[in-house]
């Protein structure tokens, strides 16, 4: 039964982790560009939930309606006005221009917020749900269902909407997608504000569950890493399939190794996936 | 090729400049000591990364691993009661050996996964030495007992630890300078044009990062142990701080990428904006620092010494009219 808790507590966990790397993922495979900014997106995304549950009694579910445009015009303005400028440069500069940003944006909520640990409480609480000897925590079940609903909804975006083809064909082929009418840097804009808002909504979840601190800004992006190396870069299957991956690596692996050892662990399949298959579990082959 | 020249003129300021900073203990200051500790150790790093950034064009951020690696494997040593020599030529010895190992591998990637995985190196081994807390001390840090004997008052032993780094900086800056200007350094600009065609040509392109790699950390690592025996304590957190991989990417760029002298002079100018930031704004230093890196990034990718040289172009033009 223990096996079974384990893995149910992996998929949770894995879910969560899917919605994290989404927007991550996006950002990575259409503009070509790392931002580091995205744990601290997540972290200021908690926040949210967290004052306008204690300001206004909104509940996360119904500031995630909030937090979705707040976000994505965030994500706009950032790409619009700053990395639109330096979008050509080399790997290098776009991955220290969003360390920058992000220095400034943590240093900030650090300023706001400061380092103490915050918890969204929600009142009453939840509760668990039990079957048998299995035990959830029925927060959790929830911000499983809006992550994945989330997810989702991303994955019709880009799948149907116009603006969602418009990204895909960037991502395959910039030069073409421009010669068939499609404006590039609204499109990336437009790319990093889904990045963004992805971002912002996981972290309302996350509220939910974790405590809230500036400093959990560089797990969550450790996070993102792992998971899109894992499945596969810029798509958002792969972002599920590489999520869940680790959710259940991370589950199995405390309860084998100890929880000492989950970061070490998840890292060291980064490095084994990144030489042994750089596409993902998922991801195609060419698009490095 | 936008990337600033190193004319052997620029070369032999930066000497002059080094020469004159090995005067600093004169000055009798303690202050003044540490930052010029601080200054060595900042230009060891941006230096040595430029090896693999700037002259082969790999966006590494494996500089925290090295630093690391060394401060944890001096820190045993000299726990150990090694000698200070020792402990340096060993850990500088075992990074290498270890880069260049893990070079062959992880210079397969390119871009943002060389990028990320070099990142995710440091990762591993932080939270390694936090677990292997028999070794290390885990989470609680690491004391290392005096390594200097013979010094008997702060001051000297401030003074030691000053020496110490800036020759470890002079020992590196030839180094990389021989680098440039020999073959390897070639081979290794070849690769950043175009990876395939050198290869093509006949440069042996793994050999030639991973050697790259390798040159990169060493120095690194042997000034890690030498901030370990400096500093007396270490942790995981302190010493692997994702920071030590950046700052000598940013102290790079100031100083225009590709060029061992731009990278002296942008770890020097970069201490002293940090010093002064620091100093001005503790609550939000970071932030201040975040703010210089964007604007830095957006208005001058090409570094400090490029300003100097738009100037003398734009003198030039006045001239000629």
């Amino acid at each position: 039964m223990l096996g079974v808790q384990v893995i149910l507590n992996g998929l949770v966990l894995g879910c969560l982790y899917a919605c994290i790397a989404a927007g991550f993922s996006l950002v990575w495979g259409v503009l070509n560009v790392i931002n580091l900014m995205h744990g601290s997106f997540i972290v200021l995304g908690s926040y949210l939930a967290w004052g306008a549950y204690q300001a206004l009694g909104l509940g996360p579910w119904t500031t995630l309606l909030l937090a979705a445009p707040l976000f994505f015009g965030l994500g706009y303005a950032v790409q619009r006005g700053i990395l639109n400028r330096v979008i050509a440069a080399p790997v290098l500069v776009t991955l220290t221009l969003t360390f920058g940003l992000d220095l400034m944006l943590n240093n900030a909520m650090l300023v706001a917020f400061k380092a103490d640990y915050r918890r969204l409480i929600l009142d009453p609480p939840l509760g668990t749900w039990s079957m048998g000897e299995l035990v959830v925590p029925v927060d959790r079940v929830i911000a499983m269902l809006f992550a994945l609903l989330l997810t989702l909804v991303l994955y019709a975006i880009l799948r149907r909407s116009r603006v969602g083809r418009a990204i895909v064909a960037v991502r395959l082929d910039r030069e073409a997608a421009r010669l068939m009418g499609v404006d590039v840097p609204v499109i990336y804009a437009t790319a990093f504000g889904f990045g963004a808002a992805m971002a912002g909504c996981a972290g309302v979840l996350l509220a939910m569950i974790f405590p809230i601190s500036p400093i959990s800004s560089g797990p969550y992006l450790g996070k993102a890493f792992v998971v899109c190396v894992l499945g596969g870069l810029g798509s958002v299957p792969g972002a599920v399939v590489g999520g869940l991956f680790l959710g259940l690596i991370e589950s199995v692996g405390s309860i084998v190794l100890g929880p000492e050892h989950a970061v070490t662990l998840s890292f060291s399949l980064l490095i084994v996936f990144l030489i042994v298959r750089p596409h993902g579990l998922l991801g195609k082959r060419g698009f490095e | 090729m936008s990337a600033v020249r190193t004319t052997p003129r620029s070369f032999r300021i930066a000497l002059v400049l080094l020469v004159l900073l090995a005067g600093l203990p004169f000055l009798g200051s303690a202050y003044a000591l540490r930052i010029g500790t601080f200054a060595c150790m900042y230009a060891i790093m941006a230096v040595s990364w430029n090896v693999i950034g700037g002259f082969a064009g790999y966006p590494s951020f494996a500089t925290a691993a090295f630093f690391g690696f060394g401060a944890y494997c001096g820190g045993i040593l000299l726990g150990k009661s090694w000698t200070l020599l020792a402990a340096v030529s060993i850990a500088g010895g075992a990074a290498f050996v270890a880069a260049l190992l893990f070079g062959m591998v992880l210079l397969r990637l390119r871009g943002h996964y060389f990028a990320i995985g070099s990142l995710a190196v440091a990762e591993v081994l932080r939270e390694l030495t936090n677990t292997a807390s028999n070794l290390t001390g885990g989470g609680m840090g690491l004391n290392i007992p005096l390594a200097v004997k013979g010094s008997d008052s702060v001051l000297g032993e401030a003074t030691f630890f000053f020496w110490a780094m800036w020759a470890m900086l002079f020992l590196c800056f030839i180094s990389v300078r021989l680098i440039q200007t020999s073959k390897l350094g070639f081979g290794l600009v070849c690769i950043k044009q175009n990876e395939s065609a050198a290869d093509m040509i006949g440069v042996n392109a793994t050999l030639y990062k991973s050697l790259a790699f390798a040159f990169s950390g060493v120095f690194v690592a042997m000034a890690g142990v030498l901030y370990a025996a400096w500093v007396h304590y270490i942790e995981p957190g302190d010493v692997f701080d994702v920071l030590f991989a950046v700052k000598p990417i940013v102290m790079a760029l100031l100083g225009g990428l590709g060029s061992p002298v731009g990278a002296l002079l942008g770890a020097f100018a970069f201490l002293g904006i940090e010093e002064l930031v620091w100093r001005n704004y503790l609550q939000i230093h970071s932030g201040v620092l975040g703010f210089l890196v964007v604007v830095l990034l957006l208005f001058l990718p090409h570094g400090l010494m490029s300003l100097t040289q738009s100037l003398r172009s734009r003198s030039g033009r006045k001239a000629v009219a």
